[in-house]
């Protein structure tokens, strides 16, 4: 029989587990909890609270109970893929403290899901918190993720007929392996006809510091992705602010007739009875 | 935050990224090709159970042969003196051309055919034997067509996948007379034709090396044309270049390696030649080199094969799938790299070969997408390297021990003060809420320009209340 | 120190973790994924022939009975080979394609076989010969490949230089897989011979824009007779 796996194969050369190969395969989703924490990640909390206010119901709708911390910050990411990760693990560490029930932690990002799920063993292996950080990395759970398979979400459709192009985030797609998670959301909404645009997986030039360190090739990317979203219908929609960010601004800076809307606040208006 | 672009650090790369992108027809067949490309690739492997479990082997094996790289070679260089093969070791590019020359010399060679080799475009060796008066012939036609035009590979697999029909024709019309015709087939026997005669005169046949199987010492060469072979049995002496990671441990092993390498690269089942040569030509045989060269080319691998995280980039096999599939790559294109391997394997590479400092724009240029690890069969974790290199740019002293020479060459007090500044106050709650805050008034009388990210796109418009005081709100009014 | 002794030096200082470990930590390959493909023998040469044609590969199943004359038979209908290079008199096959010399097949073939060095006669095999016929040590039907090991009866530029290369395979020796080869015929153990080759299809390259075109440096035409028992012809439509 075949029985090697990358989790035997990989260890060999790293500190710690590479998240890349291994990581998803070796996700096991909890029974659906009483409480979770949600964690809302910079850029939602200052530019996009609409969609971390849609997750919070989305989730409260099942049930659950929310548990805001207050005193959360960032994940970290920014300074990780920068290279200064002392300044990242500082960053990081602070937010452990915010999470002490064994509660699992959602994140309405893939990005910043992906960065503590995937990158934080790595980021303290060799570290007193080591184990801590693999343990709360265990817990991390993107929201939509968590929704369609933690929560069985059953979504009812409320809304007009629409044309829907879906981008979903690399981190979601690659670090996190949950792809199909928005398609099989939006399927659920009878009235939404989801249209795949051209090379949907390709990325959308954001890659964080990496939209201003190399302004030409993030703009030629961002162009070309622009167009296949338009291309394929009017509105899009994202599982991660990021490339809302990049996509909708260029949008807005080329006065390009595209929408763009957080998944998660896409999916509770069309839920909502006066959507 | 003071994120500058890294026009400074970075050098030329920004002018030939500017040029490469406002190069129209540059970027035309650049997309279409890898677009080609990505397809074949998808369709050749679409059983994914299959597909994932010979990635899974692929990658087994190059860890064990990595895991066992000095002992591999000195089994393979016993292994091939025994069978008459002539063994020699490179430091670096200067000595490999170096000893090229010596046995071109020693054996009065004026001209040397060669078959397709990275390893030979990295010794740059072409431009050393032509200044010692010595021609090198590159025979892969696409090699062949880049040679002509004066200009490098842009790719590791398609030499001259940067040009179209229509200025190959105009090429090889110009230097070799053809006529203008933008008959493929056509412009193909012209080639055929020219090249016929140079195998046949040509004194020495130069070759890289696919794999080389320690424990026969076998090498094994991929390709599809026929020059491989040409080059490796025509002429009376073959000289083969590998990198020393080239090398695996038992025949066998080369199975997945050939069924990915050639599925990943171009969606081929297989080339149309797979050439394994383990000796010269023995007294009764009738064809083949009477003397057979195996040059084994270190150039930075030895010492990047210190670090046992870095060492994973020793794993490629050469595909190129990962350019294939990398939208930096079919945006810019090969050349933009300034590079011999360009593409997601070049940025983790060529700063161990070149120099780190040399090569500075290259970690950075990468959005982290991950699609490059996803293709790469031997399951390189690139964007997680890429990630370690930026560390090593600007805090490799921090990092014990670190193998690369110019560590921290990127550094700057400013960037690290603004990082400092920012892990400050994230980890302070209260302070972080009161600056996020100002972002947030600020945003009233911010300028609509926010550098490099405004040129294409809208500033991001900072919501009239963070979520964190809408939760607040929301608690209260309970 | 030596170029070789530097580079090995670095290599064996540079592998800090304990060899030991290191080795023991790296899995036996499990190669089932190669190993699994089993096919019967219509399923192979179905598989032959299908990934031959996909690159222009010619397959021509034949019955024992005969098969060298149906060969020439269809060469000549199909070719315009004059100039034809086969293997010796004391070869298996140049014995089978004996009556060629005699032209008792009816042809006017100007028969020769690799009889001499390369060096003596290189301007002929390049200018002057058109087709080659070769035998083959085994067949490949997931890659359809065939399997070569060039003798000094029928040297490496004989499937090679040629722009007609004919090859002759024994479906008894249609294996599943290179791999299935390798184990079988235990390569490793025995020893490799000078040159070992996989041929798949004729010469070509996508060097140009990503179009195909045949027959660059080495064969235009590769036409592979694929010999199978009565029971198979049926099942094979053989002629």
């Amino acid at each position: 029989m075949h029985t090697s796996s990358s989790s035997k194969v990989a260890p060999l050369y790293t500190n710690a587990a590479p998240a890349q190969q291994a990581s998803h395969r070796l996700k096991v989703y909890p029974p659906k909890p009483q409480k979770v924490y949600f964690f809302a990640t910079c850029l939602v909390d200052l530019f996009y609270p609409d969609a971390g206010m849609a997750g919070i119901q989305l989730l409260e709708q099942q049930g659950i109970e929310v548990l805001y911390p207050q005193t959360q910050t960032c994940c970290g990411q920014p300074a990780y893929t920068s290279g200064y990760h002392d300044q990242a693990r500082a960053v990081a560490q602070a937010q452990f403290d915010l999470f002490p029930e064994p509660w699992p932690i959602v994140l309405p990002s893939g990005s910043c899901a992906g960065m503590m799920r995937q990158h934080y063993p790595q980021l303290f292996a060799n570290t007193p918190e080591q184990a801590n950080a693999q343990a709360i990395a265990n817990r991390v759970f993107e929201l939509t993720d968590f929704l369609l398979h933690v929560c069985q979400l059953q979504l009812k459709d409320e809304g007009k007929p629409i044309k829907v192009a879906l981008h979903t985030s690399c981190s979601a797609r690659r670090e996190l392996g949950i792809a199909h998670v928005g398609e099989t959301l939006l399927d659920q909404l009878a009235q939404v006809e989801r249209i795949e645009p051209k090379r949907t997986s390709e990325c959308c030039g954001f890659g964080g510091t990496f939209a201003v360190r190399h302004p030409q090739i993030s703009a030629a990317m961002v162009e070309d992705k622009t167009q296949a979203l338009i291309d394929a219908a009017p509105h899009f929609v994202t599982t991660d602010c990021g490339c809302l960010m990049n996509i909708q601004g260029h949008a807005e800076k080329t006065r390009l007739k595209l929408q763009g809307e957080h998944l998660l606040s896409f999916l509770w208006r069309r839920t909502q009875n006066d959507a | 935050m003071t994120l500058k672009t890294d026009h400074l650090a970075g050098g030329q790369f920004y002018i030939r990224v500017q040029d490469a992108l406002a190069n129209a027809p540059i970027r035309a067949n650049f997309r279409k090709a890898m677009d080609g490309l990505m397809h074949k690739r998808a369709t050749a492997l679409e059983d994914t159970q299959e597909r994932e479990s010979l990635r899974e082997l692929a990658a087994n094996v190059r860890l064990r042969a990595l895991a066992r790289l000095p002992e591999l070679l000195i089994q393979l260089e016993k292994k091939c003196q025994s069978q008459g093969i002539q063994v020699h070791w490179a430091q670096d590019a200067q000595q490999a051309c170096e000893q090229v020359l010596a046995i071109c010399q020693q054996r009065q060679a004026r001209t040397v055919i060669k078959g397709k080799s990275m390893v030979s475009e990295e010794m740059e060796l072409n431009h050393f034997l032509a200044e010692a008066g010595i021609e090198a012939l590159e025979s892969d036609l696409g090699e062949y067509i880049v040679q002509l035009a004066q200009e490098t590979p842009s790719h590791i697999i398609m030499p001259a996948i940067h040009k179209n029909t229509q200025q190959i024709s105009q090429l090889m019309h110009e230097k070799t007379g053809t006529q203008l015709s933008h008959d493929v087939a056509y412009l193909t026997e012209c080639a055929r034709q020219q090249l016929r005669e140079r195998f046949q005169q040509a004194d020495i046949g130069l070759s890289g090396v696919n794999f080389a199987v320690a424990e026969t010492g076998t090498l094994c060469l991929v390709e599809n044309e026929g020059n491989g072979r040409l080059t490796t049995s025509v002429p009376s002496c073959h000289i083969a270049v590998m990198g020393i990671e080239k090398v695996v441990e038992h025949l066998e092993d080369v199975t997945p390696l050939l069924s990915l390498l050639t599925r990943s690269a171009t969606g081929q089942a297989i080339t149309t030649y797979f050439n394994m040569i383990s000796r010269p030509r023995q007294p009764d045989e009738k064809d083949g080199p009477e003397v057979v060269h195996l040059i084994l080319v270190d150039n930075g691998r030895a010492h990047l094969y210190q670090d046992p995280e870095l060492r994973d980039t020793l794993r490629c096999i050469r595909c190129g799938a990962c350019m294939n599939h990398c939208p930096v790559y079919t945006r810019i294109g090969g050349h933009a790299y300034g590079t011999t391997y360009p593409g997601p394997i070049g940025k983790i590479l060529m700063p161990h070969l070149t120099g780190f400092a040399n090569n500075a724009a290259l970690p950075s240029a990468s959005t982290l997408c991950g699609a490059c690890a996803e293709v790469c069969p031997v399951k390189i974790p690139i964007p997680d390297i890429l990630v370690r290199l930026r560390r090593e740019a600007v805090n490799g002293d921090q990092i014990n021990p670190s193998v690369m020479a110019e560590k921290g060459f990127k550094r700057t007090w400013k960037e690290a003060l603004a990082w400092q500044l920012w892990a400050y106050l994230a980890q302070r709650p209260r302070l972080y809420q009161i600056a996020t805050k100002i972002a947030r008034l600020g945003h009233y009388w911010m300028p609509q320009s926010l550098g490099a990210w405004t040129q294409v796109r809208t500033a991001p418009r900072p919501a009239a209340k963070s979520l964190s005081q809408l939760r607040r709100d929301a608690e209260k009014s309970l | 120190m030596s170029a070789r002794d530097t580079i090995l030096q670095r290599l064996f200082d540079g592998r800090t973790e304990a060899l030991g470990e290191t080795q023991a930590q790296v899995p036996a390959s499990q190669f089932h994924v190669l190993a699994q493909v089993k096919m019967s023998l219509p399923a192979r040469l179905q598989a032959f022939q299908q990934a031959m044609a996909k690159v222009e590969g010619e397959v021509i199943v034949l019955t024992r009975a005969q098969w060298p004359q149906k060969m020439a038979a269809w060469l000549a209908d199909h070719t315009q080979a004059q100039r034809i290079l086969v293997p010796p008199a004391h070869h298996v096959l140049g014995q089978a394609l004996a009556p060629l010399w005699q032209g008792q097949w009816g042809h006017t073939w100007q028969v020769r076989t690799y009889d001499a060095p390369i060096e003596t006669w290189q301007a002929e095999l390049f200018n002057e010969v058109d087709l080659a016929i070769t035998s083959t040590r085994a067949g490949i039907a997931q890659t359809g490949s065939l399997v070569l090991w060039p003798t000094p009866e029928e040297p490496r530029l004989m499937s090679l230089v040629p722009p007609i290369h004919v090859a002759i395979l024994d479906s008894q020796r249609l294996y599943n897989t290179f791999y299935e080869v390798l184990q079988v015929e235990a390569w490793a153990q025995q020893g490799m011979p000078t040159n070992a080759l996989l041929i798949s299809g004729p010469s070509k390259t996508a060097d140009i824009e990503q179009t195909l075109a045949y027959g660059v440096h080495g064969p235009k035409r590769l036409i592979v007779f694929v010999l199978v028992d009565e029971e198979m012809a049926e099942v094979c439509d053989a002629p």
